[in-house]
């Protein structure tokens, strides 16, 4: 039943994405570092260009970027291609179990950050993510890992393929809009500070401005949210199937919706007055942390129907 | 203020944003005490068990609500007002909307040149002639347009408010629908063992949850037989144990007298009929028994459905009640291991798999005596009263029973006879009229967000005039609700003439800054 060498092969493809991540990572921070803050760039801007000396780390800058941007597809590679050896060892969809489901989260997470990086130039995103993704397949390597297996009667249901991909993209996009608040709540505290003076030199000045953060944060929440919210449709008709009615708050539905709800505000608190800027912020933070919980909390902490975890 | 001038006040404030926001965030705030304590609804044998390790606090709790969150009236409280206050934003903007689309595009602002995307290029083309290009440039676009002699309005992009209203009139008909389900739905629950069958009616179900609205004469009148039940484990490796499929062959009629049909039920593929859907959803051991009495009589006969203690190996527990029994009427307390072995330590027999591979019944306890079965009360079948019973002592080697054996209770009481075993399924039958409105309800919400979320309502203006030098001047503005999109520079690379020596303004673009919402 379970390919032993293909499972093998997958996991250890799971370790050299994450080898490739920590590369990345570092290549992300040097880009970072000797990237000109924004006054700079208006500056060089300003000067009109081509004859300044500046010629030279700006090449070794645009280096580091690309390295650091290859180096993350690599990675992804590997990754995705770890979770597509999962699945034919198995003979299976590879996310039926806590593990499997957290490391696709993570190739979700990537892949919206790789799209992120084509559509919205937002390769400074990519230091932070890779810390992100790192951390969860570590945390997924080291306390989640769950040998090939099969899977109860219960999971063997195409719904699977619907409503838990779904599940991770959405999480995966989640991901990359609490890095982006998480980015856009100091630099927004930044600004206001530098409009009453100017403040000590920071990295946060080679970041893009606090508007463009929460456009981000924004633009990766709006584009998931339906996406989380047919998860929970698409979960709600194979629990009509499996269990004999659509809804019954289960704590995986009763948390699900309660990550819906958080978002729902943060999408309508974007555009209220009062709301905006800081406090929809927080509130976006609030619905990662719910849907993190979500995730992990409600397996450990809660008695529920969803316990394909193994833990 | 007056009266009226109270309630209006209070109506604007409750269909604000802002309240609409912290009744949201309260909807959520209030579910989560059904995430941490047990709820009635589903798992009412842990709200017991609370009771019992904590009477006190259970007491309060349940007075509070905490067992029965989602049925409680202060969470009842905080959606309806959520939902008000919703229906108190979207109806009317649902009218403005109407009205909007109804009224035509608004006339072209003076100064084009001051909107947030604007251009302007000449053209050897008369004014009148260069409106009528951009109009239909604009109209295949599909773009409403007016033309108000030297310039051309026109509006596109209804759908995005469209979508947001549908997004919300969904949620209300789920609300709807939800309540549909709980006025004219029910739930029964029953085991049912291999060779036996159950009418859709209240008296078979071991635990039946009608709607407010069901009247109970009205189930749909089908039969089920369950010929043959199956189960499968995984017989190797790390996961021993764990199921790999169960199956339970059906024979079911539709009403009494209708055809016979056969289905096959398993976890994921509910059985439908007449309405309703028929659920596997656990299933468990019915040992079977012979009872012979102190007279030599035959009192019992048939398989008792006995209840797993545990999921993983199905170690069980079931009573086997004789009222036929005379001159006294026996009991027996048991325990089944599908497949005994010793425990770990060897001091006591485990079930160490799910599969029947050596079934074994302990007599716990022999009861002679009285039932007290004919004093009118409802008695479980899972548990002895033993009021009125007298605890027959057995000897130790006696207790352990294989398929064949035979225990003779002392002073020749009577007989008990293991004579082997029938798996039962757990069946749920359920009926749901909300299902299907739920269904469409949740369709349509993803549909409308995706569709408030792709569309935005955007507007262009195009106006001509005779310039100094006998060219035609055109300037081009455009107004987008939310984040532009490169549409409008399309717009312009299209109606500019290649001729055009004048330069081009085009909306900025440098920076992919979002701008925010615009106020009509």
């Amino acid at each position: 039943m379970v390919d032993a060498d293909l499972a093998g092969l997958s996991n250890n493809l799971v370790l050299g994405a994450v080898l490739l991540y920590v590369v990345a990572m570092f290549g992300y921070a040097a880009d970072l570092v000797s990237s000109p803050t924004r006054a700079e760039r208006r500056a060089l801007v300003g000067a009109g260009g081509p004859e300044l000396p500046q010629e030279e780390p700006e090449k070794a800058r645009a280096d580091w970027g690309r390295f650091a941007i290859g180096m993350t597809v690599l990675g992804w590679l590997l990754h995705a291609g770890a979770m597509v050896t999962r699945g034919i060892a198995v003979e299976r969809w590879p996310w039926a179990n806590m593990y499997e489901f957290v490391v696709a989260i993570c190739v979700a997470a990537v892949t919206a950050y790789l799209v992120l990086v084509f559509k919205a130039k937002a390769k400074f995103l990519g230091a932070f993510v890779m810390v992100a993704v790192v951390i969860g397949l570590g945390a997924a390597t080291i306390w989640l890992y769950q040998e090939a297996g099969a899977v109860v009667p219960a999971l063997e249901s195409y719904w699977i393929a619907i409503h838990v991909t779904a599940a991770i993209i959405a999480s995966g996009g989640f991901t990359v809009g609490f890095v982006a608040t998480l980015l856009y709540l100091p630099a927004a505290r930044r600004e206001a500070r530098k409009a009453e003076g100017e403040p000590k030199p920071s990295l946060l000045d080679r970041l893009p401005s606090a508007n463009v953060l929460d456009g981000l944060a924004y633009k990766s929440i709006m584009f998931v949210f339906p996406v989380w919210t047919f998860a929970i449709i698409a979960g709600a008709i194979w629990a009509d199937e499996a269990w004999g009615r659509y809804w019954g708050w289960d704590p995986k539905e009763t948390w699900s919706f309660i990550v819906f709800a958080i978002y729902a505000g943060y999408l309508h608190a974007r555009a209220t007055a009062g709301w905006k800027g800081r406090k929809a912020a927080v509130v976006s933070v609030i619905g990662y942390a719910a849907l993190l919980f979500n995730l992990v909390g409600v397996n450990i902490f809660f008695e529920g129907l969803h316990s394909y975890s193994g833990m | 203020m007056g009266v009226t001038g109270w309630l209006r006040w209070g109506w604007r404030q409750l269909t604000s944003m802002r309240t609409a926001l912290v009744l949201l965030f309260l909807v959520a705030l209030a579910s989560v005490p059904g995430s941490i304590f047990p709820q009635r609804g589903m798992s009412p044998e842990k709200v017991n068990e609370y009771f019992e390790n904590s009477p006190e606090l259970a007491k309060w709790l349940d007075r509070l609500s905490l067992f029965d969150v989602f049925a409680a009236p202060w969470f009842a409280a905080v959606y309806l007002l959520l939902f008000t206050s919703l229906a108190g934003c979207v109806v009317p903007r649902a009218w403005q909307l109407y009205g909007h689309v109804r009224a035509r595009p608004p006339k072209a602002p003076q100064r084009l040149g001051r909107l947030p995307q604007h251009g302007e290029f000449t053209t050897s083309a008369t004014p009148d002639e260069a409106v009528e290009a951009a109009r239909k440039v604009l109209r295949a676009r599909r773009f409403r347009t007016v033309v108000d002699g030297d310039s051309v309005a026109s509006e596109k992009g209804y759908l995005g408010e469209a979508g947001n209203l549908l997004f919300h009139l969904a949620m209300l008909a789920l609300l709807c629908a939800i309540g549909l389900g709980s006025l004219f739905g029910y739930r029964g629950n029953l085991l049912l063992t291999e060779g036996t069958g159950f009418s859709n009616s209240v008296a078979f179900y071991d635990e039946y949850k009608p709607g407010h609205l069901v009247d109970p004469e009205d189930l749909a009148p089908f039969q089920v037989t369950l010929d043959d039940f199956k189960a499968e484990f995984i017989t190797s490796g790390p996961q021993t144990g764990q199921p790999s499929g169960f199956w339970g062959d059906l024979t079911y009629r539709e009403k009494p007298g209708a055809a016979e049909k056969r289905y096959t039920l398993r976890v994921n593929h509910p059985l439908d009929v007449d309405g309703a859907k028929v659920y596997l959803l656990g299933h468990g051991y019915a040992p079977t028994f012979k009872v012979t009495d102190a007279e030599g009589n035959v009192a019992f006969n048939d398989a008792v459905q006995f209840i797993p203690r545990e999921t993983g190996n199905l170690t069980s527990e079931g009573v086997l009640k004789t009222p036929d029994a005379r001159p006294e009427q026996l009991a027996f307390q048991m325990m089944f291991w599908p497949t005994a072995g010793a425990s770990r330590d060897g001091v006591a027999i485990v079930s160490t798999f799910p599969g029947p591979l050596n079934p074994t019944v302990a007599v716990m306890a022999a009861f002679k005596g009285d039932l007290n079965m004919d004093n009118g009360n409802a008695q479980s079948v899972y548990e002895i009263d033993s009021t009125k019973l007298e605890m027959v002592k057995l000897p130790e080697e006696a207790k352990v029973l294989k398929v064949g054996d035979k225990l003779e209770l002392p002073g020749g009481a009577g007989t008990l006879e293991f004579t082997g075993f029938k798996e039962y399924g757990a069946l749920t039958v359920t009926y749901d009229p909300g299902r299907v409105p739920a269904l469409v309800a949740g369709a349509l919400a993803v549909l409308g967000l995706v569709g408030s979320f792709m569309v935005r309502r955007r507007r262009v203006w195009v106006r001509a005039r005779a310039g100094d030098d006998g060219r035609t001047v055109v300037e081009v503005g455009g107004l987008t609700l939310g984040a532009a999109t490169a549409e409008f520079d399309e717009i312009l690379t299209e109606l500019r003439p290649d001729d055009d020596e004048g330069r081009a303004e085009r909306s900025d673009d440098s920076e992919p800054v979002p701008t925010g919402p615009i106020k009509e």
